[in-house]
């Protein structure tokens, strides 16, 4: 294979992942409530009518406080379990990798009727508290995942050296651990908040008549009439992924982010 | 004796984590196993109890095709995942690293993208109205411009655009850790770039490959909304089942036991490919 | 006054016994050099006197006062790590002031501390730099800074030197040498540089497979080692097997009688000779051997013996040159005062 062939290659494979969102891209200008593309007339109108019809504005306002606060529900519970992975070893250590892993490895659709089960039988199906919890749980690999990376890129002797320094523990968590794992806390935050964001399984089982989330919403119109709003909605995820993990690219390593060792600096 | 540790975090602080997600996420799974053996009460929700009942449903041979589709899809979408995904993912790991990054942006934008935006992006790309009927027709390959949803091929297509990123991201560590200069050395042995690659870089990747493939697998296995938007009934996979008989069906307990089964490959599936990544390592 | 006293300390790892029941008596102001061979239990011993490893037996008494229970953070020692360990989220300043700030002194006294210790070891001016804008040398200044910041009790360095070449390394030994005797603190080094430890050190402790095997000043753990080991692992010895008789030794047969300025620390019959290599000459009779190998090493002249299965490097002033060849047939003594009869 020689480099065009190579490059050729991916940005065919580039090209088929980004034309449908192209296509929604085209069909969000439409000036008509109409699907069309190319769109007849373009018009901005549909993006207004996201953020002024209360029938959307409902269902933003639920995912972007579900999302805000399931991430940051996984990054306080994904803290403490990449630390004691990290310095210890044992069955504990060794059962929490598990555990912290799992929720992310196995078909949400289980995930997902195993948390309907659960809030029916202790009473709080429907509530926006439940989609919350299970957010935060189902999400909680990815916080654990750069934190491990994160943790194990960070010198063990550093910790040891604060402590002859006369740190104590927390003193070392502190002014040490912490602001050394800021951006890993940061781009695992990110990545929970925008798959809470997107996700619809566990929030559809688990109050999807009571708490509307936007893919929820996107969903239902896609059975009960189509409108561009839809469009706008898929446009805007596309928009802020993009962005959140763009920002995480340019501050971040995000190739050393996803397991890769050795990318030199070209 | 009180030892000197220099451990970052005391260890009761473990319990938290380990509490939360023992009833968060384990209890949640054993009340599932425990409706799936309960007694439905038809219109209610279920009453406790032992009994099979829900699992001798599977034994018709309705819900034996509906494991089979499943099967059968998800194997498709894994078979071509990998093989698309994987000249990909050798061909990123040596490009330099701010194109890496921009690919990588561009993957977990996709990889990130709800199910339902991508069933609806889809939909409408395979439309009549604004989708590649249009293109196709304005090109003059066919009369007039038709839509090519739902089919076997679109819902195909759909599991594809779903799994391929991740595909990626799950090739991506092994791939980028594989050392360049194994490929090299072949290269001065007299080895062409093809013979190369088919000689050394895929043998030192078969498990990673496989355990690829069975990961995409099992998280195409979980698709629940593609079917139904792009697929006819008759490609209705165990998810949409299981989600259908827990919301419109009010039948938790046969839910609850399809989840079971499902669980019960998954698991299987993930265990064999630690399995593999185990002996792989212990080769090493 | 002892300062530091070490007693039967031990740490194993599963079965392997990493430091084995080691008791030392170290005085106050003393620099010393632990050397071994790697994996023998240097960096462990360093870490059970920082506090960092659990002894599995013994104590550790600092000026009388048993420190053994003691965590590492309330010890008031300070350490100079393999890797460093410098924070690259803090600046310079900030990293030499860290043990200052954790005990929650004042930001001005801080930052006149900083000063004053980057001045001790030529940073002046650099307080505001982050670690990865500085040097290897200039790194290694800062974290020995670091380490003196609270003026500690016990100054412990894990090969501190050896990420530096040669010339940076020899121009450090001399600059942390002569601050150590400044400020009198007692310093324990860790190196496998021998020369470096016989350059530097007040004390040399040579260690192999967790135990100690000779505590005492650099020429003398040179002149008189006190086993096989040891003598082979300082210098370049000749050790050659013998028989120790009355006044005489035999080597291969071959007699060797023995001078009153010779050391015998052996008991009669089987026994290890060790002779410095500046101590072997080439003569007409003696121990046969066959010349091997003649290089020029500009300082000296080093010619290579074999006898028997054994190789026997001898050393020459480059004036002093022999007129042989490789392949010739030579006899060997060994100057008097130079044979050393070590136990097998
Ligand atoms: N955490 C540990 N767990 C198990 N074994 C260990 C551990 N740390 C050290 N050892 C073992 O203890 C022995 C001494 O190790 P140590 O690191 O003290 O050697 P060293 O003298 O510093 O060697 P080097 O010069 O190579 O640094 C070695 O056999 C090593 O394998
Ligand atoms: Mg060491």
């Amino acid at each position: 294979m020689n480099g065009a062939v190579r490059t050729g290659y991916v940005l065919a494979i580039l090209a088929l992942l980004a034309a449908p969102i192209v296509v929604v891209a085209g069909v969000s200008l439409n000036a008509q409530q109409a699907l069309l593309f190319p769109p007849p007339e373009t018009s901005l109108r549909w993006y207004g009518a996201l953020f002024t019809t209360s029938d959307w504005l409902v269902p933003l306002r639920n995912s972007l406080v579900i999302a805000a606060a399931s991430a940051a529900l996984a990054v306080l519970v994904a803290l403490p379990l990449a630390l004691h992975v990290w310095s210890r070893s044992g069955w504990l250590a060794r059962a929490l990798s598990t555990l912290g892993v799992a929720p992310f490895m196995l078909p949400p659709v289980i995930s997902a009727l195993g948390f309907l089960v659960f809030w029916v039988t202790i009473g709080m199906y429907g509530q926006m508290t439940a989609t919350i919890v299970s957010h935060g749980v189902f999400l909680v690999t990815l916080p654990v995942v750069t934190l491990s990376l994160g943790l194990g890129a960070m010198d063990p002797a550093l910790v040891e050296a604060a402590r002859t320094m006369g740190a104590t523990r927390g003193q070392v968590l502190r002014t040490v651990i912490l602001p050394l794992l800021l951006p890993y806390i940061v781009s695992g935050y990110a990545f929970a908040f925008v798959l809470s964001l997107n996700e619809y399984i566990i929030a559809y089982m688990v109050a999807g008549f009571t708490v509307e989330t936007l893919p929820i919403k996107i969903f239902n119109s896609l059975r009960y009439g189509y409108t561009p709003i839809m469009a706008v909605v898929a446009v805007l995820f596309v928009a802020l992924a993009v962005a959140v993990f763009g920002l995480i690219g340019r501050f971040g390593n995000l190739p050393r982010l996803l397991g890769a060792d050795r990318v030199e600096e070209r | 004796m009180s030892a000197p540790s220099e451990k970052p975090t005391p260890g009761w602080l473990a319990a938290l984590p380990a509490a939360w997600l023992a009833v968060f996420f384990l209890v949640p799974f054993a009340i599932m196993l425990g409706v799936s053996v309960a007694h439905r009460v038809p219109g209610g929700f279920y009453e406790p109890g032992f009994e099979l009942a829900s699992y001798a449903r599977f034994l018709t041979p309705f819900f034996g095709k509906i494991l089979l589709t499943s099967v059968a899809l998800s194997a498709g979408a894994a078979a071509i995942c990998v093989a698309l995904a994987f000249p990909f993912t050798v061909i990123l790991a040596r490009m330099g690293r701010r194109a890496q990054t921009l690919v990588l942006v561009a993957l977990l934008a996709v990889l990130s993208l709800s199910e339902v935006i991508i069933g609806f992006s889809l939909s409408t790309l395979l439309s009549k109205t604004a989708g590649i009927g249009n293109f196709f027709a304005w090109l003059g390959l066919i009369a007039e411009s038709r839509a090519y949803t739902p089919s076997f091929f679109a819902l195909m297509t759909g599991l594809c655009y779903l799994a391929l990123p991740y595909a990626v991201l799950v090739l991506y560590p092994p791939v980028s850790r594989l050392d360049p200069e194994l490929g090299e050395a072949a290269r001065i042995m007299g080895a062409s770039p093809m013979r190369a690659f088919w000689t050394v870089t895929v043998p030192m990747l078969r498990a990673p490959l496989m355990g690829a493939g069975i990961l995409v697998f099992v998280f195409t296995l979980g698709v629940y909304l593609l079917p139904q938007v792009l697929g006819q009934p008759a490609h209705w996979t165990l998810s949409v089942h299981i989600t259908d008989q827990a919301i419109f069906q009010s039948n938790l307990p046969f839910a609850a036991a399809m989840a079971v089964l499902l669980l019960i490959v998954s698991l299987a599936l993930v265990g064999l490919t630690l399995l593999l990544g185990r002996d792989r390592a212990g080769a090493a | 006054m002892t300062d530091l006293s070490l007693q039967g300390l031990s740490k194993r790892f599963g079965d392997v016994a990493a430091v084995d029941d080691v008791s030392l008596e170290i005085p106050d102001g003393s620099f010393v050099c632990l050397l071994g061979p790697s994996g023998c239990g240097k960096t462990t011993l360093l870490r059970l006197l920082a506090g960092l490893e659990t002894p599995s037996a013994g104590r550790l008494l600092v000026a009388g006062e048993d420190v053994t229970e003691t965590p590492a953070h309330a010890r008031r020692f300070g350490m100079v790590f393999q890797s460093l360990a410098l924070f690259p989220h803090l600046t310079v300043a900030e990293n030499v002031a860290y043990p200052l700030s954790i005990r929650g002194r004042p930001k001005a006294e801080c930052r006149a501390r900083a000063e004053e210790l980057l001045a001790l070891v030529q940073l002046e001016g650099m307080g505001g730099r982050r670690i990865h804008q500085l040097s290897g040398g200039q790194r290694q200044r800062v974290a020995i800074a670091r380490g003196l910041a609270i003026a500690p009790r016990l100054f412990l360095l894990d090969e501190p030197l050896s990420a530096l070449d040669a010339n940076l390394r020899e121009h450090m030994q001399v600059e942390l040498r002569q601050l150590q005797q400044r400020l009198g603190v007692t310093t324990v080094v860790v190196t496998h540089d021998q020369k470096e430890a016989l350059t530097m050190a007040d004390i040399v402790i040579v260690m192999d497979q967790g135990r100690v095997q000779q505590v005492g000043p650099p020429m003398e753990v040179y002149r008189d080692p006190a086993n096989a080991f040891v003598a082979g692992f300082i210098g370049t010895s000749n050790l050659l097997p013998c028989e120790l008789g009355e006044g005489e030794i035999a080597v291969s047969g071959h007699r060797i009688a023995l001078d009153p300025a010779d050391r015998v620390k052996a008991r009669p019959g089987a026994a290890m000779l060790s002779v410095r290599p500046e101590d072997v000459r080439i003569a007409e009779d003696g121990l046969p051997g066959r010349v091997s190998f003649v290089r020029d090493l500009g300082e000296s002249v080093q010619v290579m013996i074999d006898h028997g299965d054994r190789e026997i490097t001898a050393l020459y002033a480059p004036g002093a040159r022999p007129e042989v060849a490789v392949g010739q047939e030579v006899g060997l003594s060994f100057a008097p005062g130079g044979r050393v009869v070590l136990p097998a």
